[in-house]
């Protein structure tokens, strides 16, 4: 059922990706003919690029990309809801090892999930998100990027980055050396007159792929991140048997506006939703790695129950009567088992946001070594790491604390 | 000749098919069995988390020792059967999660008991617990239903039956607070 759905729909990214790479080799092919006169010499380029970024995204992509977004490895001491919430995703989608959890102290509501395998993996999550999500929510945001690192999305984002940023290099260098070169008007000794034509043209055509191929790309990395967008938000639903919380959860981070400042361009399909969204993007939107918020949220509230199918039927019915989201194949009118997580009966009390935020602010404290002393007459004291003196006055009341 | 080359080349196919089949069975029958395990680490850690509780809310809740002992009977009996059958095991661990979760229900009437860190602590990890042996449930269906789906279906039905490999049994919940009624959508 599930499993089918996933290599069905990596089929599909697998041709988009295919897609891009032919992108990539006929970009070389026509820098190459067109600056060295040789096609080889440009696909040796393009290929060489090519392979070094990917080596260096595949074996340090999720470190840089955790140090880029200045994230903050914590344990299950630090944040015991969280780490809970993470290993209850992780059970409901079987992934074999505990991911690794990070945050990120930034007010901007936000969250991502890396790491090349599901065997080391880690989830981020901005601090500012982490206190306005309530248990079910923060689920169902756990439960979008645990899905990622099921579905490998994670590696498929990056090699489709690797290729985009190659095809944008490569364009980019091509054009200047061609504005450059005709200016100068010294490109290279052309062999003989007889050739001219056939200069113009390849001129021509390396110089309509230099235009061409970075927005064939972005426009085709974009269809892949929105298709892995859906699927995670289905899986999403699948896995916490609530799509409620989730599409809740949406509507709390579209509703905020801050931008999440460690963010690039190049990082954005791994975060939940775009970190550079702006305001009222239409539901056709073609450049962007993510499909509209608003649309995710009224597919996870029209589902009918949890299953692929239900996701399917309800995508179906935000786009009036376009074809589903997932292919469909026979399995998955199977749907689910219906044995939901089930709530329990009394509500069990949660911390409300202001206790969220203490929470977070005593946490980001504490990772930066400071200690924290709460005194009788409810001042709290940070204690900063070069601390020497072995006990601390409260300046509210002037008790004595030991350090 | 050529005759040859094709029969041979159809078997060679034939035996490809059958291998990756073969160990695609196996591999949701471990997935299963796996599945299974993780349920029981997450009974045993409830096992775990209640003398704590009951050591935290017994000096709080003095006039609940009726709630408190119906957890800690719920717990030793759910031990005691956790090497029976699944029938007699599913009933025990269902009562000690409705004797839990009245226990948690009377913590409303103690705010002293809510404002202790220890005990906020202990109901963080209790709710998980709980979560968890949801969630590890849900995944044990989702790995049988994908595991008998392929014992079931042409053409992996004809190499499951000849190598063994029975359809498992789904987790059913027996006690009536805790079921849901199920939702089937033919689409």
């Amino acid at each position: 059922m599930m499993w089918e759905q996933i290599r069905s729909n990596q089929m599909r990214s697998v041709i988009l990706v295919i897609g891009m790479g032919a992108l990539l080799v006929l970009l070389g092919y026509f820098l190459g003919l067109y600056f060295f006169d040789s096609a080889i010499g440009g696909l040796v380029i393009a290929l060489a690029v090519w392979v070094i970024m990917s080596l260096f995204a595949y074996f340090q992509g999720d470190s840089l990309l955790l140090s880029m977004s200045r994230a903050r490895k914590i344990s299950r001491d630090d944040h015991p809801r969280l780490y809970n919430v993470v290993e209850e995703m992780k059970i409901a989608s079987g992934l074999e090892k505990m991911p690794d959890i990070y945050i990120i102290d930034d007010p901007a509501l936000n969250a991502f999930a890396t790491g090349r395998d599901p065997s080391r993996a880690s989830v981020a999550i901005t601090s500012g998100l982490l206190q306005k999500l309530n248990r079910d929510e923060l689920q169902g945001v756990i439960g979008h990027e645990i899905s990622h690192i099921k579905n490998r999305d994670v590696l498929l984002m990056a090699m489709c980055s690797v290729l985009l940023g190659t095809i944008v290099i490569l364009a980019w260098y091509g054009s200047r050396f061609l504005i450059f070169g005709s200016m100068t008007g010294s490109r290279r000794s052309s062999s003989s007159g007889g050739g001219g034509q056939a200069q113009i043209i390849i001129l021509v055509v390396a110089l309509v792929f230099m235009i061409l191929a970075p927005i064939m790309a972005y426009l085709i990395y974009f269809a892949i991140s929105r298709k892995r967008e859906y699927l995670a938000d289905a899986s999403a639903a699948l896995y916490t048997r609530y799509p409620e919380g989730l599409a809740s959860a949406l509507e709390k981070l579209g509703a905020s506006t801050g931008q999440l400042k460690s963010a690039n361009q190049a990082t954005a399909p791994m975060y939940i939703v775009n970190p550079f969204r702006k305001k009222g993007l239409k539901a056709s939107d073609l450049s962007s790695t993510h499909p509209p918020i608003s649309e995710r949220i009224r597919i996870l509230r029209a589902m009918a129950g949890n299953s692929f199918s239900d996701y399917n039927q309800a995508y179906r019915q935000i786009h009036q009567g376009g074809k589903g989201i997932m292919p469909a194949t026979a399995e998955i009118a199977v749907g689910v088992v219906p044995l939901a997580a089930t709530k329990p009966e009394a509500k069990v009390e949660e911390p409300d946001e202001m206790q969220r935020a203490r929470e977070n602010s005593d946490l980001m404290w504490r990772l930066n070594n400071y200690k924290t002393i709460t005194c009788d007459c409810g001042t709290r004291l940070r204690v900063p790491p070069g601390f020497k003196e072995p006990k601390i006055t409260c300046p509210h009341c002037g008790r004595e604390h030991s350090v | 000749m050529i005759a040859v080359y094709i029969i041979i080349g159809i078997v060679v196919i034939i035996l490809i098919i059958f291998v990756m089949t073969y160990n695609g069975l196996v591999r949701r029958r471990n997935q299963v069995k796996n599945a299974w395990a993780q349920i029981d680490v997450q009974l045993k850690r409830r096992y775990d988390l209640i003398p704590n509780l009951m050591e935290t809310v017994k000096g709080y809740m003095k006039h609940e020792r009726e709630t408190l002992e119906a957890v800690t009977k719920a717990r030793n009996l759910a031990q005691q059967v956790a090497s029976a059958g699944a029938g007699a095991r599913a009933k025990a661990e269902g009562e000690l999660s409705s004797a839990l979760s009245r226990l948690l229900a009377v913590v409303e009437n103690y705010p002293d008991l809510k404002a202790n860190q220890n005990f906020l602590a202990l109901q963080e990890e209790l709710t998980s617990t709980e979560n968890k042996i949801s969630f590890s449930r849900q995944y044990y269906n989702d790995s049988v239903l994908r595991y008998n789906n392929q014992t079931q279906m042409f053409p992996s039905n004809m190499i499951a039956s000849m190598t063994g490999f029975k359809a498992s049994e789904f987790f059913e919940v027996t006690v009536a607070t805790e079921r849901e009624a199920p939702k089937v959508s033919f689409t």
